[in-house]
């Protein structure tokens, strides 16, 4: 029992990071029909500059937890001003090649400077430890991922689902075309968006720092899991996003734990989910059939 | 009000819309009936600025707005009744009302719009794609009523309705006419378009074939329904 509480509790703290990235993930899709597939990157550049930040200018963790993700959100905002709006009249596929290159740009320029061993981060000394659950015992650090991520989630659901910016993101995010017909400026609610899509990957790097080996392809590591969250919550479907983040983590967790005799079973379960899931639901769990304007 | 003058559309290499030009004046229903095909939700598409491929002029109230987007045209008073009714799966139904601004003298507050429409006022904080069609349907036109929207572009706003619903619609059409709101329809249930238009406009293959005034249908109901394919 011990064993599988601990699993489940690991599950859903990898849950936490697919849940971030995811989210920013469907915002950007649903709004600008842009799969970002540069969103690892960011990641990556996230918990790189929390590490810049540390040992080039002792900056601490707290301060890198509000100074990346800002930061990143501003180059995310740049970059869809300068390209990617370009583009998303055309073809998929040009976003696709242009976020792909910039993905192999951003880690070759990171390979460069620092190489390709992973660098250690400290964990922030108010985090060391471990809390005890009675039963078991978890790291404090993990623990307090799983809080901040779930108030980062419950935080944007508050937003989308209470002010009116969220209600405009929703419905732009849903059907951008008829949302224009209705007198919303759709294109001036885009480059924000991005922004916040980058920012959040920034936020989810820098909360992997501690954790997770610090390296140019950390994020080519996690994408393509983050990618099959997103098609399994639904293409654009921000609940879903969340909610399938979640759930492949406590499946992928479960899968390393109780399947570890079958390697290949346990290596390829997300994808034979999102398969099954695809088969029974073509549009994802929480997505829905594209609709015309 | 409309003026539509040579508009020739396209989806890729096939032409939908030749040289189409017609009028629309303040205060009329008028009414595009036409065979599937015809190209008759594809003006519409151009007029609310939503269609890429389109050569020619759109005027509203004496100005060119074919070069302005879909947004701004909304914010000059085009009301977007789209034939999938447009319902929001992620916005209940008060949010499905109050998304966009209002842009006419006239618009219809939220309490009006529950008096009327009492069916949704029950259902205001549902999914709006849980509600059956014909109070999706409502939900549509409440929608444009609300913003105030001077010129109304309904896309086959009785497909699939029950006759009870068919004559609801009807109804709010004639009052939306009787507060002075301009109507363009498409439409291929006759019988509906003959009671609330003043005017239709017949496209065949992408062109106006006959324009004639509500008066001239019973005379010329035949050669109408052949239009049709009926």
């Amino acid at each position: 029992m011990t064993g599988f509480l601990q699993n489940t509790f690991n599950g859903l703290v990898s849950g936490a990071f697919y849940a971030l990235l995811a989210l920013g993930l469907a915002v950007i899709f649903g709004m600008l029909r842009v799969v970002n597939f540069a969103h690892g990157a960011f990641y990556m550049l996230g918990a790189f500059g929390a590490y810049v930040l540390l040992t080039e200018a002792g900056v601490p963790f707290w301060a890198a937890l509000v100074i990346m993700p800002l930061g990143l959100a501003v180059v995310g905002m740049a970059l869809e001003r300068a390209f990617i709006h370009r583009l998303t009249r055309l073809d998929p596929l040009y976003n696709f090649l242009l976020t792909f290159g910039l993905t192999l740009i951003l880690q070759d320029l990171v390979k460069l400077r620092y190489g390709v061993q992973s660098s250690p981060y400290q964990t922030p000394s108010a985090l060391a430890g471990s809390v005890d659950f009675g039963v078991f015992d978890f790291p404090t650090y993990r623990v307090f991922i799983l809080g901040f991520a779930v108030a980062v989630c419950v935080g944007v659901w508050w937003l989308l689902t209470n002010t009116r910016i969220g209600m405009v993101v929703r419905a732009s995010t849903e059907r951008p075309e008829l949302t224009q017909a209705f007198g919303i400026n759709v294109g001036r609610w885009v480059t924000p968006v991005f922004g916040f899509g980058i920012g959040l990957a920034g936020l989810a790097g820098v909360l992997a720092a501690p954790m997770r080996a610090v390296n140019p392809l950390m994020g080519a590591d996690l994408i393509i899991v983050v990618f099959a969250v997103v098609v399994i919550g639904g293409l654009g479907s921000i609940f879903g996003s969340v909610a399938a983040g979640f759930g492949i983590g406590l499946v992928q967790a479960w899968g390393e734990a109780y399947l570890s005799d079958f390697p290949i079973v346990s290596q390829t379960i997300v994808f034979v989910v999102m398969a099954v899931v695809l088969l029974w639901r073509p549009a994802g769990l929480f997505g829905r059939e594209e609709a015309p304007a | 009000m409309l003026r539509i003058e040579n508009l020739s559309a396209w989806y890729g290499e096939a032409q939908v819309l030749r040289e189409v030009s017609l009028d629309v004046a303040a205060g009329e229903v008028v009414t595009l009936v036409g065979r599937n095909g015809a190209g008759k939700s594809t003006l519409l598409r151009c007029v609310m600025g939503l269609h890429a491929g389109q050569r020619g002029t759109v005027e509203l109230d004496g100005r060119d707005v074919g070069k302005l987007p879909a947004y701004r045209r909304a914010r000059l008073g085009l009301g977007w009744v789209p034939d999938d009714r447009g319902s929001y799966a992620t916005l209940s139904v008060t949010e499905n009302l109050t998304l966009p601004p209002t842009v006419g003298p006239d618009p219809w507050s939220l309490e009006r719009v529950y008096e009327a429409f009492p069916a949704l006022y029950q259902r205001r904080d549902s999914a709006a794609t849980m509600l059956s069609g014909g109070e999706q349907q409502m939900l549509a036109l409440a929608r444009v009523l609300r913003m105030g929207a001077r010129l109304l572009l309904c896309d086959e706003p009785t497909e699939g309705l029950s006759p009870l619903l068919v004559q609801q619609v009807g109804d709010l059409l004639r009052e939306a006419k009787r507060h002075g709101v301009t109507v363009l329809l498409v439409e291929q249930n006759l019988h509906f378009a003959t009671g609330v238009a003043d005017r239709h406009y017949l496209l065949a293959e992408g062109r106006v074939a006959e324009a004639m005034d509500n008066s001239e249908v019973r005379s010329r109901e035949r050669e109408l329904l052949s239009y049709l394919g009926i």
